[in-house]
């Protein structure tokens, strides 16, 4: 798996040993979207459509997951948007900007190959303060190993 | 949910208050300039920030509820500074978020490769 990150924006691409039909049902198909991404989703994916739904980690169902589905092309590409680290369920934080996630799939030798973009950090709150933690560069490379210690489980 | 990823979890929940305190752009550039300046008195900090002293000072507390920020006693002035140790770990999120997708990209291999 090969990840990016900027302040703005993570991407992360993988090839699937799957047919892009098979993976872009487990995207597009609300129901099996939460099979794996471990979300009850009530309703299904369409353009423009604001679909809610319970994390099903247990003991963390109280999180309500909300995405606004903004693009969909059989198949190929899959986008929404949402917010990220919305997990205060006594914050609002529907005045805050959402970010972008998009899903591209294309055919990969063996597979698929699935690229997956979270963007627009930098206009969420998260990302604002993040600019001013650049700046203060004490302990960074304690966390340098703490995200080692993150990487290495999975 | 594993032991690591539900500690991410709770790590994430415990930087909300956080945020929460650095949603506000007078607090965000108090905690800009503690960073860039180092420790700083009310009065200093006052200065062409556009807000009164006592705003200032509401702020601070704000932050100090947050664990962002301390104030010592120097003489007859407050002197505040940062405590950079939950900041380090609020910056961490975005490492976070990405981790979440790194797991969640495992469990989708796991559902269409099996």
């Amino acid at each position: 798996m090969e990840t990016t990150t900027s302040t703005d924006r993570i991407e992360k691409t993988v090839t699937l040993t799957a047919p892009r039909a098979r993976v872009w049902q487990a995207i597009a198909d609300a129901r099996q979207f939460g099979e794996w991404f471990r979300v009850r989703l009530d309703g299904e994916f369409a353009v423009g459509a604001t679909i809610r739904g319970h994390i099903t980690y247990p003991g963390y169902e109280y999180i309500t997951m909300e995405v606004v589905v903004e693009r969909m092309e059989p198949e190929r590409f899959f986008s929404y948007r949402w917010h990220p680290y919305a997990i205060d369920p006594k914050v609002d934080y529907s005045p805050e900007p959402m970010t972008l996630v998009e899903f591209t799939l294309e055919d990969a030798p063996g597979g698929t190959r699935l690229t997956i973009v979270e963007s627009g950090f930098d206009r969420v709150p998260l990302a604002r303060r993040a600019e001013a933690f650049r700046m203060n560069s004490d302990g960074w490379s304690e966390q340098m190993q703490n995200i080692e210690g993150y990487v290495s489980r999975t | 949910m594993s032991r690591a990823r539900s500690a991410a979890v709770a790590k994430l929940h415990d930087s909300a208050p956080v945020f929460a305190a650095l949603g506000d752009e007078t607090r965000l550039q108090i905690v800009a300039r503690l960073c860039t300046e180092g420790p700083l008195s009310i009065t200093r900090l006052s200065e062409g920030a556009g807000v009164t002293r006592q705003a200032i000072t509401k702020h601070l507390n704000a932050l100090a509820d947050a664990g962002l920020a301390k104030n010592a006693r120097s003489g007859r002035e407050q002197i505040w500074k940062l405590e950079t140790r939950r900041l380090e770990m609020a910056r961490r999120c975005l490492d976070q978020i990405s981790d979440q997708w790194d797991s969640a990209i495992n469990r989708l291999r796991a559902f269409v490769e099996r």
